[in-house]
């Protein structure tokens, strides 16, 4: 079949050539004349091997933009603009919103795999483990249903997992094994992304922790490029190189992990970073973010944040705020927010150097 | 294994309470049915016949009614339900061994139709909701809506006396002798027909609203959303994921419905005069031939039973999770 985990080599540095760009990607929900626009204008860039967190509150559209540039958006959601390039490992490029049903079917797990939110019922229920893994496999390369099982084995093994679990059902499993299951299956194909969406939300601590490591452990094997997706920014901080911060359906800010960490500029990610306890070092305050998300079916003009956000002036109500570089002009980061405009000076919080 | 032996237990309790039932309810009933029936055939029945019948009935006023109930056992065990005072002196048993392959292998073969197109209608319509296809569902509702009795007359009207393409009543051409002949076999099908379309044609909405709406629930399930992620064929999709767990409880729907057939096809006998169990039952109850209604209780409740016993076996075939011990 295809080369063994082994003869791979591990990414030293990665080089920062993109594999997965989103494009301006817009969402709305409904198809009436009054739909929630769920995601406006996202562009996200994500590099090849290298681990990409998402996070956000909940109901900022963190699964949709996950379902949308996958084409697996469930009705009503629609994709109103936008493009996905995905590019391959010689270099040439695709719109995974423009390949025909045929040539995405065959683009699929094998270029990029999902791990979806709440694993539980991502299993069918009537099938044996080993089966789901090995339709995967079997859907696109040409093997016999032994060999597709052994490297079912095999996959198993690779996350933990006794390779004679291969003929339970999926209820036999415990919630762990489950997501395990799931990460095996993703990567059965060696897929160039994996996207995983809270991929250990429902799961205790301990089991989080080790799925977690796991997943960097093979990441370091497999060389494969993540998205991770959760709200749980305390995690990202660890395990991602760049973090992106979404806020009601927008990218507010883009930066490198211990960059957002140690320095946001965005008075959403300074308050979401506030909000989860620091995983080393001197605890600090912990502060939730007053006020609710905003109802994405009927959004004020100007930028979503203002009714929470301490700095909002009138500028920040006039228009939009879009994605652009920071005050201070830092490279590889990029924030949405009109402090950075020049205009005004960014209050101290949002200035660390 | 302990599945099996809990269910077992079970449905023998049951078997047990209906034919119980069945035993108490003539005895329960006022007057006396046997001096009313032999007053009414004039001494044709002969004594011994009488006794029979008394003890069937729990009018045997000699004996305690443990005694009775035991007596009755007996008589059932050895495949003896009394005799039809209708079809005097033929024994139950034989009356309704006569009617009961009709009304099986009619209904039978007909809801068997029915489940398979409606199912696999409403698997695709329910896999493409919001396309063309879902203006199917008024026009199927619409026939499981009109009463079958109604249906019934429309379609003979129709098919038989204007068109002549079907008889309209009957099970099969009475100037034939009953024989494995093909051409015996033609006139059952040629009678059999327009029962088994109308009966089809009220009850496939069912099967196809059904599974259309367990396709619509299951097609948003996580792991058919996996199944689209993996790149499988739609086919497999479809079938493997979506069809395989939406059909789930179409089947036990199914085997009930299959319990149904002996005891709900009373109309369409009717309407057809079709000489099945439904239209021996209808006919016993008409003569007030008791032994002959209780014969075919027992048969319809054993069979609803049987039918049921069937459901947990597929389900457990079809269903894994129901398949631990628990
Ligand atoms: N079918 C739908 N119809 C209308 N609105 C929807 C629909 N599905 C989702 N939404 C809206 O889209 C927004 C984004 O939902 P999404 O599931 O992407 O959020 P999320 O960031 O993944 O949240 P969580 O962290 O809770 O998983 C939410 O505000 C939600 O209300
Ligand atoms: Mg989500």
């Amino acid at each position: 079949m295809t080369a063994t985990v082994s003869d791979r080599r591990p990414p030293a540095v990665p080089e920062r050539t993109p594999v997965l760009e989103i494009e301006n990607l817009s969402v709305d929900y409904g198809y009436d004349d009054d739909p929630a626009h769920v995601l406006r204008g996202v562009s996200l860039t994500l590099h090849r091997g290298e681990v990409l967190g998402l996070a956000g509150e909940s109901g900022c559209g963190k699964s949709t933009l996950a379902y949308a540039a996958t084409r697996l958006l469930p009705p009503p959601g629609l994709v109103t603009g936008g493009r996905v390039m995905f590019t391959d490992r010689d270099g040439s490029r695709s719109d995974v919103l423009a390949l025909s049903d045929a040539e995405l079917r065959a683009a699929r797990w094998q270029d990029v795999a999902i791990v979806f939110q709440g694993a539980m019922n991502s299993l069918n229920p009537v099938f044996r483990v080993g089966r789901q893994i090995a339709d995967g496999i079997r859907a696109h390369r040409s093997v016999g249903r032994r060999e597709a099982l052994d490297r079912a084995a095999e996959l198993l093994e690779m996350v933990g997992i006794s390779p004679d679990r291969l003929r339970d059902y999926p209820h036999q499993l415990s919630g762990g094994m489950r997501q395990r299951v799931m990460i095996a299956m993703a990567l059965a194909l060696e897929p160039q992304v994996l996207l995983m969406d809270e991929p250990t939300t429902a799961l205790d601590v301990v089991m989080q922790r080790q799925i977690v490591e796991q997943i960097a452990e093979l990441r370091e094997r497999l060389g494969f490029a993540v998205v991770f997706i959760t709200h749980d920014v305390s995690l990202l901080i660890e395990m991602a190189d760049r973090i992106a911060i979404m806020y009601a359906g927008e990218i507010v800010e883009d930066a490198p992990a211990r960059e957002i960490y140690q320095r946001p500029r965005h008075p959403y990610s300074s308050a979401l970073l506030h909000s989860f306890p620091p995983l080393r070092g001197a605890r600090r305050e912990l502060s939730g973010i007053p006020g609710a998300p905003p109802n994405m079916a009927h959004l004020p003009t100007g930028c979503p944040f203002v009714p929470r956000c301490p700095h909002a002036a009138d500028a920040c109500r006039a228009g939009r705020p879009t994605l652009g570089p920071t005050a201070f002009a830092e490279a590889g980061r990029s924030v949405a927010c009109t402090l950075h405009d020049g205009a005004r000076e960014v209050p101290q919080e949002l200035a660390q150097r | 294994m302990r599945f099996v032996v809990r269910r077992g237990i079970f449905y023998l309790i049951t078997a047990w309470a209906a034919v119980t039932i069945n035993f108490v309810l003539p005895r329960l009933m006022p007057g006396d049915p046997v001096a009313a029936l032999l007053a009414k055939s004039q001494g044709q029945i002969d004594s011994s016949a009488e006794d029979a019948i008394r003890l069937l009935f729990g009018l045997d006023q000699d004996a305690s009614i443990w005694q009775q109930y035991v007596d009755y056992w007996g008589l059932l065990l050895h495949g003896n339900l009394g005799v039809s005072f209708m079809n005097f002196p033929t024994p139950v048993t034989e009356v309704i061994a006569q009617s009961l392959p009709w009304t099986v292998g009619l209904v039978g073969i007909a809801t068997v139709i029915s489940f398979t197109l409606g199912t696999l209608v409403g698997m695709g319509i329910g896999w493409r909701r919001g396309t063309w296809a879902d203006g199917l569902l008024p026009a199927t509702t619409f026939f499981s809506a009109v009463p079958y009795f109604w249906l019934g007359l429309i379609a003979i009207a129709l098919f038989s006396v204007t068109l002549g393409w079907f008889p309209a009543s009957g099970s099969y051409d009475r100037s034939m002798i009953p024989a494995l002949t093909p051409e015996f076999a033609g006139s059952v099908i040629r009678y059999g027909t327009l029962p088994a379309f109308t009966i089809v044609l009220s009850s496939v909405s069912g099967w196809i609203l059904g599974m259309r709406n367990m396709m619509v629930t299951v097609s948003s399930e996580d792991y058919v959303t996996v199944a689209q992620a993996k790149g499988l064929p739609e086919r497999s999709v479809v079938v493997g994921y979506a069809a395989r767990n939406a059909i789930l409880p179409q089947m036990s729907s199914f085997t009930l419905a299959l319990g149904f057939i002996v005891g709900g096809t009373l109309i369409m006998e009717m309407v057809f005069s079709y000489q099945g169990i439904g239209f021996l039952l209808y006919q016993a109850v008409g003569n007030h031939d008791y032994p002959l209604m209780q014969g075919c209780f027992l048969v319809i409740t054993l069979a609803v039973l049987v039918a049921n016993m069937a459901a947990d076996v597929i389900y457990a075939v079809l269903d894994p999770r129901t398949r631990q011990e628990g």
